[in-house]
């Protein structure tokens, strides 16, 4: 692992025939391995996103038999001039980023105290794994019944009080939910970066006098980056889409306060059955993320151009 | 170096974090009425009624249904998931960074809004309530997540294994079989493991996609959430059983897991 | 199982090869249903060769999952259990079989054993049965004996809410963990607003009146919320604003409260010495009034059978079979006498075995069924069926949106007033489409 960085080609594998340009046919022997994966995510999930967008100009109301006619761009209006989805939108935000971001610094934070050799370090990182595991509607329903419940919850039979952990914190409840399940996800990562790291390079770091905060903070650090980045890209693309724990802790409640965007187009789909306005929804989520995504991608993230060397 | 304190927090924390899945552990083997009693019961007499009940409701075809979905959609994912991945690291095609981003893309549409699409597609081909319909949504579900951490393990593979098998003349699908995937195996079976999970997992498509056939097991589970009586005894009994294939498999392989996914979830 | 799902058949919800008819059946996870998917095979499976494939699912989860089938003709399912808010919907979206034909050939069957009220919410504007209920139920108050005898409180038979209010203060004790009483609160058109429907149907208010002018924020209405909410943040249990069916029965299951208005149904498992510790401590009156003479919801879970069926000979017959006579007595010698599907025959509540076991609740289960009318529930006409809900395809968003706000100010983070002016709002634009 740590050899590969030391001996990394900067160069294009291609350039390694010098002078030549690459051929017709080296360049469909390349292609070709991508194409079944290509074709298959091509069909399974653009015929289906052609279908939502087909919906999106359609007013259908399932529970108003007779009532599908197409509307042109007039759902893309109702939803943008939505303050439930607005409002979704914030949360979603809100969620998202709080839970990466607790999530991988308690997964940094984790991953840091099993870097090193003690007693029992293979059962320590099994037990913290387990959360992972666990079926994420059966973790939701497990906090709001055995743990946040405010009559026979455990964090109240623990602590004493009657607090109604989940009315009174919503946001905080999710959250704690959902970090507890994606922090062993973020701490694997980090682990394996961190114990990929060459032992040399601290080694040389200690020898220059660097104490082990400075040695964590210039040297560590920085080398973890990508994987740090990794693992919240990863972790915000699936955490985005949400549903179980606001679906099971708090039905998007108390009132919309932890409604997010994958709840709300939910209620649009299974309480109003306005499915061309819920497929609108869907539509103006994906454009969004694709700006955000290309924005962290291209111009904050190391993960695309450091490729590049290859 | 004060080593004791840093082993006691890892400690803390590891028992802080399983804590919740023992006391989920616990309360399946409680009575309806201690299980969500106030306040919590710690010393309880167990009772294997929760299980019973769970046993009444005949959980095996719905196990094996999800041991079907997961296990072949992981081996589809496997095996378009390592050639693409190859094609966008060892030797690249032109345009790697779109094709990336068009995997990951996939990801974008919230699963709430994509189910409608789906399900009336399905329904046209006639294919609802069909282990196999599962098989290709999770396939195409794990995809991107596949694609992204084989690339990283590919990218590991040190070139001078490479160069020689193309000295040696090795064709690609040779160097393929015999040069690159025994190397990258430990990464293999961190994906495989980690697709395998996420299908089992899956609830939202599954509910909605299935009837009384291809059940899976979260449906299984959530069919002991009443609104009219006490569950919380059973419905741990039964998530436990449920999460049990998981966590045994994860248990087995974590130690596979974290080489894997230090074998280079990024370069 | 794993053999049919290899095969690759998929598509339609039953298949019949040769003599053998499987059908497909959808349901909710309650304890009534849950009996019968361990009843069905050795009964009516026996008895006639009918195969049934269950299905369970949550409240939440059912109704998502058969409304888009029935209304996407997914065809999964031949019979599934819809509720009392559902079913003349969906007759009138032409979307269910309609049984009174069948049921008036079937001369076992004997459609006029059942309730009146039970049929009227069920059936569609041609006054056919479009869902047999299999059962029934409405509201009332339930008490603990022992906490009233030791305050030498008596509770009347019918009482009024001011009683209960009065009850409820002078019961509550923080320090022993008991609440004065334990209301719903939880988000949901079916969850905190059944109840809190009844309380503003019996101040005088109502969601439309009939010529669809929302009276939302009428202050019928809202002098009504303010009472429920008042009460259950002053002596109503923690966590109110989380509260559903299950967590009050706990509560009031465990003896940490005094009194608990909610569904008739709760009686089975309370008065079960193996789930409660307040079995045979109970006491039932008759839902709390104001200004009506009762104010009891009516609530049914039915089997009904979408257009979509292939096998809808098979599905009548484990119809009739799960509604019928027979099945009751089987569940009692089965599975318990306080375990019957109860609340939609008048014979049911002649047999001597459910009398007994039932004795405190049974007869008042029946007087409260009886007097519900979803036609009128209230003090003035309405526009649609329905006692706690508005019979109108649009009430399951507004319902929901409203009780998203009134939680929040069970919660305390916001107001009844502008909670429900928001909700004025949200039933403004639902009226616009109907007065047209």
């Amino acid at each position: 692992m740590s050899s590969a960085t030391l001996e990394k080609v900067p160069a294009r594998p291609a350039s390694r025939r010098v002078g030549r340009a690459p051929s017709r046919r080296d360049r469909w022997s390349r292609r070709a391995p991508l194409l079944p994966a290509l074709i298959f995510a091509i069909i399974v999930t653009q015929v289906p996103f052609l279908v939502t967008l087909y919906l999106s100009t359609l007013s259908w109301n399932a529970l108003r038999p007779g009532s599908r006619e197409f509307t042109g761009l007039s759902n893309y209006g109702t939803v943008l001039s939505d303050g439930r989805l607005r409002a979704a939108l914030l949360n979603t935000v809100v969620l998202t980023a709080s839970s990466v971001i607790v999530s991988v610094l308690l997964g940094l934070g984790l991953a840091i105290l099993l870097d090193r050799k003690f007693p029992g370090r293979g059962i320590v990182r099994t037990l913290l794994i387990t959360p992972f595991l666990v079926m994420p509607m059966a973790a939701a329903l497990l906090w709001k019944h055995a743990i946040y419940n405010p009559a026979y919850g455990l964090i109240n039979g623990v602590l004493g009080g009657d607090t109604d952990w989940v009315s009174q914190y919503p946001m905080v409840a999710v959250v704690a939910t959902l970090v507890w399940q994606w922090t062993p996800f973020m701490m694997l990562i980090i682990l394996a970066g961190l114990q990929s790291q060459s032992l040399e390079t601290l080694e040389a770091a200690k020898v220059d006098g660097a104490t082990a905060w400075q040695t964590f903070l210039h040297v560590t650090l920085p080398y973890l980056r990508p994987y740090l980045e990794l693992s919240a890209l990863l972790g915000s693309i699936y955490l985005v889409q949400t549903f179980d724990a606001v679906f099971t802790i708090t039905q998007g409640g108390p009132g919309t306060a932890t409604t997010n965007l994958p709840y709300e187009i939910y209620l649009t789909t299974f309480r109003k059955f306005e499915y061309g306005e819920a497929a609108a929804a869907g539509v103006v989520v994906v454009i969004g993320t694709i700006v955000v995504a290309t924005f962290a991608l291209r111009v904050i993230s190391g993960l695309f151009r450091m490729e590049v060397q290859r | 170096m004060r080593r004791l304190p840093w082993t006691i927090l890892a400690w803390a924390c590891g028992l802080v974090f399983f804590f919740p899945v023992l006391w989920m552990v616990l309360t399946g083997f409680k009575r309806e009425a201690d299980a969500a009693s106030n306040p919590p019961t710690w010393v309880f007499a167990p009772t294997l009624d929760g299980y019973r009940q769970v046993f009444d409701r005949d959980l095996t075809p719905y196990l094996l249904n999800s041991l079907m979905a997961s296990l072949f959609s992981t081996l589809l994912v496997l095996v378009l998931a390592t050639p693409a991945a190859y094609a966008l690291s060892l030797r690249p095609v032109a345009k790697w960074q779109d094709a990336l981003f068009f995997f990951i893309s996939t990801k974008m549409l919230p699963a709430v809004a994509a189910l409608l699409p789906i399900y009336l597609v399905v329904k046209e081909l006639g294919m609802l309530d069909n282990v196999w319909t599962m098989v290709i949504l999770y396939s195409a579900m794990n995809l991107p997540l596949a694609i992204w951490m084989m690339r990283s393990f590919l990218l590991e593979v040190p070139t001078s294994v490479l160069e020689a098998a193309e000295m040696d003349g090795a064709g690609l699908l040779v160097s393929i079989r015999r040069v690159l995937l025994p190397i990258v195996s430990p990464g293999l079976a961190a994906t495989a493991l980690i697709c395998f999970i996420f299908s089992w997992n899956e609830f939202f498509f599954a509910v909605n996609l299935t009837a009384t056939r291809a059940g899976t097991a979260p449906i299984f589970l959530v069919g002991f959430i009443s609104s009219e009586g006490l569950f919380l005894a059973r419905l741990c009994a039964a998530a436990t059983l449920v999460s049990l294939p998981v966590v045994l498999a994860g248990w087995l392989a974590q130690k596979q897991l974290v080489r894997g996914l230090s074998m280079g979830a990024v370069k | 199982m794993t053999l049919a799902a290899c095969s690759g058949a998929g598509g339609s919800g039953s298949s019949s090869d040769g003599d053998k008819t499987t059908i497909t059946a959808l349901m909710v996870g309650n304890p009534q249903m849950e009996d019968i998917a361990k009843l069905t095979a050795d009964s009516f499976t026996k008895e006639t060769g009918i195969t049934v494939k269950f299905t369970i699912l949550p409240e939440n989860e059912l109704r998502d999952k058969v409304t888009q089938d029935v209304a996407t003709q997914g065809g999964q399912y031949d019979v599934a259990t819809i509720g009392a808010y559902e079913a003349p919907i969906w007759a009138k979206n032409g979307w269910l079989h309609e049984l009174s034909s069948y049921a008036d050939k079937d001369s076992t069957y004997d459609s006029a054993d059942l309730l009146e009220p039970m049929v009227k919410s069920l059936s569609g504007e041609d006054g056919k049965l479009y869902a047999a209920p299999f059962y029934g139920e409405s509201s009332f108050l339930m008490w603990n004996k022992e906490l009233f005898a030791a305050k030498g409180l008596t509770m009347p038979e019918r009482p009024t809410w001011q009683q209960v209010a009065d009850f409820a203060a002078k019961l509550n004790d923080k320090q022993a963990g008991v609440a004065g009483i334990c209301l719903r609160g939880l988000p949901g058109w079916g969850e905190v607003f059944a109840p809190l429907t009844t309380v503003v149907n019996t101040w005088g208010g109502t969601w439309f009146e009939k010529d669809w002018t929302p009276k939302v924020n009428a202050p019928e209405f809202s002098q009504a919320t303010k009472f429920y909410v008042d009460l259950v943040r002053r002596y109503g249990e923690a966590g109110a604003s989380q509260a559903g069916f299950t967590e009050c029965l706990n509560t009031f299951g465990q003896g940490k409260a005094a009194m608990w208005y909610d569904a008739t149904s709760a009686a089975g498992t309370l008065e079960d010495a193996s789930a409660s510790k307040v079995a045979g401590k109970v006491g039932y009156s008759f839902a709390p009034v104001n200004k009506t003479k009762s104010s009891g919801w009516l609530w049914a879970w039915a089997w009904a059978m979408p257009k979509t069926t292939k096998q809808a000979d098979a599905a009548w017959k484990f119809i009739s079979w799960a509604t019928g006579k027979e099945y009751e007595k089987l569940v009692g010698e089965k599975m318990g006498w306080s375990r019957l599907p109860a609340g939609k025959r008048t014979s049911t509540y002649e047999l001597p075995e459910y009398k007994q076991s039932a004795t405190a609740f049974a007869d008042i289960t029946l007087k409260a069924i009886e007097e519900a009318d979803p036609t009128n529930p209230g003090l003035q006409p309405r526009p649609a069926l329905g006692v706690q809900f508005v019979g109108i395809p649009e009430f399951a968003d507004l319902g929901t949106k409203v009780s998203q706000e009134v939680a929040s100010a069970i919660a305390g983070k916001t107001t009844v007033d502008k909670a429900l002016a928001d909700g004025q709002k949200l039933a403004e634009s639902v009226a616009e489409k109907y007065r047209k």
